[in-house]
């Protein structure tokens, strides 16, 4: 596992005030005083929720904030595609929360089971509920699998992974390209958008390809696209898979998976059947099951509506969403950096909620995603939101672009901009 | 409010542009903006992107026109700098010129 740069004190303070029972940790590695502002539970360690806890307490000086996950560690979606292509390990995508407890914010380990908006409390899993003033939820995505036929079983999706949510699928799915013989077929399959990380499955192919080309040489890439067109950066994809890949890559737009054999590894299309030895598919994606217990899922019956100024739920009042389960902004993607970004407008407009401020009019959002088309060349998009009063929403600003080209300079600043974010979110 | 008050207010809203003056934390929320690449309040990790923390705002803002002009190479600078209006990054500067190097 990744360690954060400081380890050894936060540990050491952390260890100490869980020893001593000294729960609600919030105040004890802060110097603010008087009454506490508020409570503000977060649900969903990722991106948003983290960056959410963390800037809520960096901003809000006394303020009770709760950090609800149900895993130990964070790992990483953006930088997990060079896990699969076998360049880095999954220590290298995981950060502890050690360094969020260590200012104070209070982070348990648990499943939310309900959000009670009357109430005002998150209920988790154990029973437990987790009183607040405001909620935030950062939920990410869930997968519709039973819009292809034959996964929508435990045992389909043992076989078929998706590896779009980083963890064990991630190193499941390496495993199976070791396990693949050469001459051997890798079929990916892309959702219709809009889907998490739009150019998430172009670079897996890229990295998978690479992989392939300099250990298994005669095997392919089959990249089966619901969508008309490369969705992301498709001019340097092209670029990369006719310069880097050809004949390995096999890039085939406008096929929408409608059924898969888990036994036999076959996917079917409206015209067209494939057998793979690997078949990674990625599903279609709605915001995760727990929004939509909370009643927050509201648009296309699949994803949540927000007030842009606040990130405050359109359905259910005193609750903020974040990240890749709202209904996004024109030309939003569902990213990580984006829902960090999201958390940052959140967590400036619920202070200002609980103290009785007027809320920020001109929030601003950023999106960078990198991508590697090989090992050691990335390349980029980027835009800039500004918010628009009369639209109620964010419009995108001048600027924004691609990359010129892929370069290893551009990696550097990818691996630069993993390290940098993972410490905005997680202080580490 | 003292007529000192008002003038620096007045000045104030002038440097950050006066649409987008009215939060009294307009600075540190755009400069949050950068945090991905450039670190929490500036104070960046490793050394492949520069750090923004304690640089006095007149060379951040002369390096951001750089960029929108194109006068400064760069691989995705330009392209953020010309998402941001003069006000903005003149706040965001001014934020990133206040604090400290390293914690």
């Amino acid at each position: 596992m990744t360690q954060p740069s400081r380890p050894s004190r936060r540990r050491v303070l952390g260890a100490g005030l869980a020893a001593a029972g000294a729960l609600p940790l919030w105040g004890c590695a802060n110097p603010a005083s008087g009454p506490s502002i508020g409570r503000v539970v977060v649900v969903g360690g990722g991106f948003g929720g983290a960056t959410a806890a963390r800037y809520l307490r960096m901003w809000g000086g006394n303020i009770d904030v709760t950090l609800v996950d149900r895993y130990p560690n964070f790992i990483s979606c953006p930088m997990s595609n060079l896990v699969i292509g076998g360049h880095k390990q999954m220590s290298d995508i995981t950060v502890p929360y050690a360094g969020l407890e260590a200012m104070g914010i209070r982070r348990i380990q648990g499943e939310v089971v309900a959000i009670d908006a009357a109430a005002k409390a998150v209920r988790l899993a154990d029973g437990r509920t987790l009183p607040y003033d405001r909620a935030v939820l950062s939920p990410g995505v869930d997968f519709m699998f039973s819009q292809v036929a034959g996964l929508d079983s435990p045992a389909a999706q043992d076989r078929i992974l998706h590896g779009w949510k980083a963890g064990p699928q991630t190193l499941a799915l390496r495993r199976q390209l070791e396990a693949m013989p050469d001459g051997g077929v890798y079929a990916l399959t892309i959702p219709q958008v809009p889907y998490r990380c739009p150019p998430g499955p172009y670079e897996r192919a890229c990295l998978v390809a690479g992989y392939f080309k300099q250990f298994k040489p005669r095997s392919k890439v089959l990249l089966l696209d619901a969508n008309p067109e490369i969705q992301s950066k498709k001019v340097l994809f092209e670029k990369a898979f006719a310069e880097h890949y050809k004949g390995i890559i096999d890039y085939r737009p406008n096929n929408d998976l409608m059924q898969v054999d888990a036994a036999t590894l076959t996917a079917k299309f409206d015209f067209d059947e494939v057998k793979a030895d690997v078949l990674n598919v990625v599903p279609p994606q709605r915001a995760a099951d727990i929004a939509r217990r909370a009643g927050l899922v509201n648009m296309n019956n699949r994803w949540v509506g927000i007030d842009w100024l606040t990130m405050e739920s359109t359905a259910v009042p005193g609750i903020h969403v974040l990240g890749d389960a709202v209904l996004a902004g024109p030309l939003m993607p569902k990213s990580g950096h984006l829902a960090n970004q999201q958390a940052k407008v959140a967590a400036a407009a619920i202070l200002q909620l609980l103290k009785g401020e007027p809320i920020n009019p001109a929030p601003v959002l950023a999106n960078t995603c990198y991508s590697f088309v090989t090992a050691h060349e990335a390349v980029h998009v980027t835009t800039v939101h500004q918010y628009d009063a009369a639209e109620k929403g964010f419009k995108v600003a001048p600027g924004g672009g691609l990359s010129a080209a892929a370069s290893p300079l551009e990696a550097r600043y990818a691996m630069s901009w993993a390290e940098n974010v993972w410490a905005d979110m997680l202080a580490t | 409010m003292s007529r000192a008050l008002r003038a620096t207010a007045a000045s104030l809203l002038l440097t950050a542009g006066a649409a987008v003056a009215q939060d009294a934390n307009l600075g540190r929320n755009l400069a949050a903006t950068c945090a991905n690449c450039h670190g929490t309040d500036g104070q960046v990790r490793g050394d492949a992107v520069k750090p923004l923390a304690g640089v006095p705002a007149a060379k951040i803002v002369a390096a951001c026109n750089d960029f929108k002009s194109g006068a400064a190479p760069a691989t995705i600078m330009h392209q953020i700098a010309r998402g941001f209006t003069d006000g903005q990054i003149q706040a965001i500067a001014a934020y990133f010129a206040a604090q400290p190097a390293k914690k």
